[in-house]
């Protein structure tokens, strides 16, 4: 018996999501709306994760186009460079590899936050301040997550194709209007609207499970560390997974 | 509910799983009193008063506070509730991210008083100078002490001047010294404010400060009920054993 017990609490803790999710939902609508809060989420999300995206979209970029040149000049279709690599960043690297930078830092840090104030009873305290925490809390950094997550990833996508541009230039002379006039002739509609709406599902699975996580905070300062980590990894799992389920249903209605 | 009661508990059963917190416990406050409930580490103390407060529900049982059926009340009203009856936390749970002002504006502005800012900040003074702290308003609790965190969680229970004040353990984690300046504390903010207030703990030094009655939880039951000095002198074993766990043989031993 005791060998089923890990499935058990795998599928307990789904089905808490679920009804988290759901919470969410239900909650999200109604008054009181938490404005303010919901301004400060979004500036704590949005901003202070900017040179973290920034930094790495760059290097994303960059690497993305040194690394692809050797084998396109192998074909002699080193001019493709500039339409390929904005294909792949748009359409899968940048939005993947920002929605992973955020689950690592925006998921742990909800995680962490609301789980310390788990602990320390201050989530009771605004209960009794006439408060309603999960909506104060919960709804708050949820929404800011899901509104924040499509502009990092446009950010993302826009410093990982300067990137690229200087990948180009590393090794060859592209000028700068032909390099974006490259970039924009190969991008679609159907690449760039999949890329923001799948967006705001990662941001809604990055802010669910930080939420959830530090919501759920048991066990004092240990639970505060648990929350934060497992926080990371089933966000940054749950990325991947909605990313499988994307790109499967814009294939299916053809987008691609 | 006799009129000069303010909160009363009737038969009131609380168990998580198989634990069995609370087994038909009653007891009452009544005005103007400060009613001590004294009991060992887990004996279901700190439940009581979240039950009291509408954190927790109860199994079974009633709780009457100021007239309001706690288990029976739509959010609203307990917010209504909550305007009346202040309730320090064991671990003062101030906001981290907000300084000492604004978590005492906190409530004003959750509760909706239509307050102007020059008499927001009148009320945040007087709290502050009610606990002694007038200067500190514009530091983050990180910069507190243990023992100014505590009286400024206690400046943001008295900004709503409450009726009632539930305190949960009120010098746990703290030195004797500052222990007793917060139970002299206590015993001047409800002359001052003119409350009643119930008082969760296990430090005696405290008790005998602050409580006219104490009541003692033991069983999830309320197992004895006198003033200190009698409970001290009662000759039941177990009432004993609180006051008295440590014999002078046992110690040398």
């Amino acid at each position: 018996m005791e060998s089923n017990e890990p499935l058990k609490d795998f599928f307990k803790e789904v089905g808490e999501l679920w009804r988290f999710l759901i919470r969410f939902f239900s909650t999200w609508l109604k008054p009181r709306y938490e404005f303010q809060e919901l301004l400060h989420q979004c500036f704590s999300v949005g901003y202070r994760s900017l040179a973290l995206v920034s930094i790495t979209a760059f290097i994303m970029g960059l690497v993305l186009t040194i690394q692809s040149r050797p084998t396109l000049v192998e074909f002699g279709a080193e001019s493709m460079l500039p339409a390929m690599v904005s294909i792949s960043l748009v359409r899968e690297i940048a939005p993947v590899v920002t929605a992973l930078i955020c689950a690592g830092k925006i998921g742990s840090g909800i995680g962490a936050e609301l789980g310390s104030m788990k602990v320390t009873e201050q989530i009771d305290a605004m209960e009794v301040s006439g408060t309603n925490p999960f909506k104060y809390l919960v709804v708050t950094r949820m929404t800011a997550t899901m509104l924040m997550q499509p502009i990092l990833t446009s950010w993302g996508c826009a410093i990982s194709l300067y990137g690229g541009y200087l990948g180009v230039n590393i090794k060859g002379a592209v000028s700068w209007t032909f390099y974006w006039n490259e970039v924009f002739d190969s991008l679609e509609y159907g690449d760039v609207i999949p890329t923001l709406i799948k967006s705001i599902f990662f941001g809604l699975a990055i802010g669910l499970v930080g939420c959830f996580k530090g919501y759920q905070t048991s066990k004092g300062t240990e639970g505060v560390g648990e929350a934060a980590n497992s926080a990371v990894v089933v966000a940054s799992l749950l990325v991947f997974i909605i990313d499988l389920v994307a790109v499967q249903i814009t294939d299916i209605l053809r987008l691609t | 509910m006799n009129a000069t009661e303010v909160i009363r508990i009737q038969h009131l059963h609380k168990s998580f799983g198989k634990n069995i917190v609370l087994n038909d416990f009653s007891v009452s406050l009544r005005q103007g009193e400060s009613l001590a409930v004294l009991g060992k580490s887990g004996s279901g103390k700190s439940v009581l008063i979240k039950c009291i407060i509408g954190l927790m529900a109860p199994d079974s049982g009633q709780i009457n506070v100021l007239g309001y059926e706690v288990p029976e009340l739509k959010q609203a009203a307990l917010d209504q509730l909550r305007v009346k009856v202040g309730f320090l936390f064991q671990s003062n749970a101030l906001y981290d991210s907000m300084t000492v002002r604004e978590n005492l504006e906190f409530p004003l502005r959750r509760h909706r008083f239509s307050k102007t800012k020059a008499e927001v900040d009148a009320m945040v003074h007087e709290a502050l100078s009610a606990v002694g702290l007038a200067h500190t308003a514009e530091m983050m609790p990180s910069e507190l002490s243990g023992g100014m965190r505590k009286r400024i969680a206690l400046a943001r229970t008295l900004i709503l001047k409450p009726e009632i004040i539930l305190y949960d353990e009120p010098t746990t984690g703290l030195d004797p010294i500052t222990g007793g300046e917060i139970s002299r504390l206590m015993v001047s903010v409800q002359k001052q404010y003119n409350t009643s207030s119930m008082v969760i703990s296990h430090d005696l030094n405290c008790v005998s400060l602050v409580a006219n009655r104490v009541v003692l939880l033991l069983d999830g039951r309320c197992y004895a009920e006198g003033t200190l000095t009698e409970l001290s002198e009662s000759k039941d074993i177990r009432v004993r054993e609180f006051f008295h766990p440590i014999h002078g043989k046992e110690r040398f031993e």
